[in-house]
């Protein structure tokens, strides 16, 4: 116990943006439980109605409670971004780590493949992706991985290449490691601090991507509540109805905020070296 | 006396222990003392204080430093840019890793030259190629024109003897110039700072762990170990009658040509 | 002597590492040598001269251009893959650097016992009373399995590094400026332990080192290394007055000795050695050589047997 609180102390910033990043996932797993309507209920006698005491949020245009469906959406842009994350964070890293590992002709096949990914701008080929696969929000997922695993493959294979010829490393080779033991033991250890910061960092700019993806029409589809879908929906509505952005904006812009600032937090609180 | 330490002790940060402790020494002009010791005993922190370039929080809590007669203690920053390199100048285990990658070795002399005096660039040019001349490095112009890395290791050390020795000081500290060369570079790098003595009446401190070098070079040579001075004299006393138990044990340790065989 | 068998024969080994624009970095030139049980062959030479490469090599972490590696006859240099890995347990290896020779974040029980458990040698439930043994052998206290190597001094962290490379109990230990990177006083400990434990398992032992004196101390036959070539091959007791070729003699000149004439000036070759990338024709050693003749300039000399244990490559014998 004291422990914690000696962490808490001397990790301030990092602690207020975990218990708030823990807040959002939880509003996501409690949500039937914080509000009264169903997100797929239409009403069309109460469509685009102002927020009130009834419907927190207002309504969008076919009467659905906006509170409610926010609350639902973040279901779905949690989810979907923390997949995208772990897609990128397992894939890229470990292509990376066999990259920087074994050199040659399996590097050079890895990092010319990465290479010809960024040489596209990353949302141009995700909205193609995402064109060709069809508009889904699994679609969407499979396209903004496939844009963004080669961050993760960069650093990793020159994180790999840093200690690859270090004294330690062949003293493994020499005493009869095998390959996937070293990798195991000497290469993963090594990355994953710096891995894991850059994937919690990374969990906004993905649910940005992703919101803007949906914005644009190829991701989530209607009528799932979905923050860039929900902005792309009260467009239209903008001048009469201007809470149909407002609020899925304003919840893009927090959620996002707080993962970022996480992200920040955690890169403080691991590059204490404590053993 | 050119240079008479007086009794000085050293401490880092809040250290409870000084560093050094009770440091004396006292240098005729063209005189050359050695200063052996292993890893943390606190060889290298003497210069550094001569030179009142102490890192992190070091300070000299005792004694005082007198340089001509002067104490450098009270010194102000400007008094010690002007002592330093015209007077008294350092130079460092890898010159190589002192100078800026990515600027040219002539640029740097230039502008190293023209923050000691007030000359046209082409003069500090000139001046810098008739210095690396002297230190016989082959096609000074050469020289100037490159970069650090393009130099091997023996020739960036003699750039850096070079640049120190530019104004003729009465003093240069020396801090492991040596270890980081081979044995043929090394001996040719001990020969040259032997000829800065005769050439320019230069008095030398070299801090070194190599004790062949130590003896060899200098006219006094002082041991140390966990920052005090265990044993001082001229070579003969330290290599052959030591008072002090530890020294004799270092010079048993070193391993010579013709001394004991374990196969 | 000649009826002696060695464990270990390089046999005609070059090495050439492709270099930038088209040229070739020549690291190591039909080199030849022999490592015997119980003897300890000294590698001498200034840096760039090649001799790490051939190191590595003979611990299989790089692979000749040409020639053969043979061990008790089997040429390891053509092993791959599991046997390869079976092989290792042969060749161990000590290295010049301790706070870099091992993985920071494991403690010395691991890093000891990590070549059995590798090979299969011991049980994991066998690794605390393994490592303790371990540690014994190279003097230290076995309590000290449980700490981690940071919190050891470099002589300490350096008995770890033999700890670890006898723990397969190998034929040949390599050691690469085993001791370089240490205070001399630690430096005679980690020395007379080597050599007691040398002795103790019949070990052949290759000693890389720059520093003549030391290597005249402890090896039983000296090599030395000029730009990629083994120049001589002498027994160690010759090196101070028996040194033939030019080069050794020239590092033997540069020595600060304890026991040298101080009134004399140091000798030393003002030039220096040209790049591994541009190796001349002829005898490398030609450009910085006093004694240099037509023919060196043309023919690189083969090494010469002089008498028993002492050969030497140069056109002067």
């Amino acid at each position: 116990m004291g422990k914690i609180k000696e962490f808490i102390r001397k990790n301030k910033q990092f602690t207020l943006f975990a218990i708030l990043a823990l807040g959002l996932i939880a509003v996501a797993i409690l949500a039937p439980v914080l509000t009264k309507y169903d997100p797929y209920q239409a009403n069309l006698g109460g469509a685009l109605q102002a927020p009130s005491a009834e419907h927190w949020f207002g309504t969008d245009k076919l009467g659905r409670d906006l509170f409610t469906r926010i609350i639902y959406g973040s279901r779905v842009s949690l989810a979907a971004s923390l997949t995208v994350v772990a897609i990128i964070f397992v894939g890229g890293s470990l292509l990376g780590v066999i990259a920087g590992y074994f050199g040659k002709a399996v590097d050079t096949v890895i990092m010319r493949l990465s290479d010809m990914m960024i040489s596209f701008p990353g949302m141009v080929l995700a909205i193609a992706v995402a064109g060709i696969l069809g508009a889904s929000i699994r679609n969407a997922i499979i396209a903004i991985a496939i844009v963004s695993w080669t961050k993760y493959a960069r650093m990793s294979r020159s994180l790999v290449l840093k200690i690859r010829h270090v004294d330690y490393v062949s003293a493994a080779v020499v005493t009869g490691s095998k390959v996937s033991y070293i990798l195991r033991k000497y290469m993963i250890p090594n990355i994953l601090p710096t891995m894991v910061i850059t994937a919690a960092t990374d969990i906004g700019g993905m649910m940005l991507e992703l919101a803007g993806l949906s914005f644009l029409g190829f991701g989530a589809q209607a009528p799932t509540p979905e923050w860039g879908l929900m902005l792309n929906e009260g467009r239209v509505f903008m001048q009469n109805a201007p809470w149909m952005m407002i609020f899925p904006g304003l919840a893009i812009f927090v959620t996002v905020v707080i993962f970022n600032l996480l992200g920040d937090s955690l890169r403080d609180v691991m590059d204490v070296r404590d053993e | 006396m050119l240079l008479d330490i007086e009794n000085i002790s050293v401490k880092y940060g809040n250290a409870p222990k000084p560093t050094i402790e009770n440091f004396s020494l006292k240098m005729k002009e063209g005189e050359i003392v050695s200063i052996v010791g292993e890893s943390g005993s606190g060889k290298t922190t003497v210069i550094r204080a001569v030179l009142g370039l102490l890192p992190g929080g070091g300070r000299v809590t005792e004694g005082d430093i007198l340089f001509e007669g002067k104490s450098l203690l009270g010194y102000s920053k400007k008094q010690w840019l002007d002592l330093r390199g015209s007077h008294i100048s350092m130079i460092f285990q890898d010159s190589g890793a002192m100078i800026n990658p990515i600027r040219k070795i002539g640029s740097l002399y230039v502008d190293y030259i023209r923050n000691h005096k007030k000359v046209s660039k082409k003069e500090a040019w000139d001046m810098g190629c008739a210095m690396l001349e002297r230190m016989r490095l082959p096609s000074a112009d050469n020289v100037m024109k490159s970069y650090p890395f393009q130099l091997s290791g023996g020739m960036r050390q003699r750039v850096g003897i070079a640049m120190a020795m530019t104004f003729e000081p009465k003093l240069l500290l020396a801090d492991e110039p040596t270890s980081a060369l081979d044995v043929t570079t090394q001996a040719q790098i001990v020969r040259q700072m032997m000829e800065l003595r005769d050439e320019f009446g230069t008095a030398i401190i070299i801090v070194t762990h190599n004790i062949g070098v130590a003896a060899y070079m200098g006219d006094e040579i002082v041991v140390m170990q966990n920052g005090k001075v265990v044993d001082r004299g001229d070579r003969d006393h330290i290599l052959h009658h030591a008072d002090d138990e530890y020294t004799r044990e270092l010079m048993r340790s070193v391993p010579t040509l013709e001394g004991l065989r374990y196969v | 002597m000649s009826d002696r068998v060695p464990v270990l024969q390089v046999k005609n080994v070059t090495r050439r590492f492709p270099a930038s624009d088209g040229r070739t970095l020549l690291a190591n030139n039909k080199i030849n040598l022999e490592f015997f049980p119980g003897e300890t062959l000294g590698i001498v030479g200034e840096s760039g001269c090649g001799k790490s490469t051939l190191m590595r090599m003979i611990l299989s972490l790089d692979h000749p251009s040409e020639g053969e590696i043979l061990f008790k006859g089997k040429n390891i240099a053509e092993l791959k893959g599991e046997k390869l890995r079976q092989h290792r347990r042969h060749i161990q290896m000590v290295f010049q650097d301790p706070t870099l020779a091992f993985n920071p974040k494991m403690r010395i029980r691991d890093i000891v016992c990590e070549p059995l458990l590798n090979l299969n040698v011991i049980k994991p439930s066998e690794k605390e009373a393994k490592a303790r043994e371990l540690l014994e052998m190279v003097n230290l206290p076995g309590d000290f399995a449980s700490r981690y190597p940071h919190n050891m001094s470099g002589g300490q962290r350096q008995r770890v590094g033999i700890a670890r490379a006898i723990a397969l109990e190998p034929e040949v230990i390599m050691c690469d400026e085993a001791t370089s990177a240490l205070d001399v006083s630690v430096q005679k400990n980690v020395v007379e332990l080597l050599v007691g434990l040398q002795k103790k398992k019949n070990i052949a032992m290759g000693f890389i080192c720059h520093d003549m004196a030391l290597v005249s101390q402890l090896s039983h036959r000296t090599a030395v290394m000029y730009l990629g070539n083994i120049v001589e091959v002498l027994p160690s007791e010759k090196i101070h007055d028996g040194a033939l070729h030019p080069y050794t003699k020239a590092l033997l000149g540069a020595i600060f000795d304890l026991n040298m004439d101080f009134s004399k000036k140091i000798e030393s070759i003002e030039s220096e050695a040209p790049s591994p990338l541009d190796v001349p024709v002829g005898c490398p050693f030609q450009n910085r050589c006093d004694r240099c003749r037509d023919i060196c300039k043309q023919e690189n000399p083969a090494l010469k047997r002089m008498e028993e244990g002492h050969s030497v490559a140069c056109h002067l014998y």
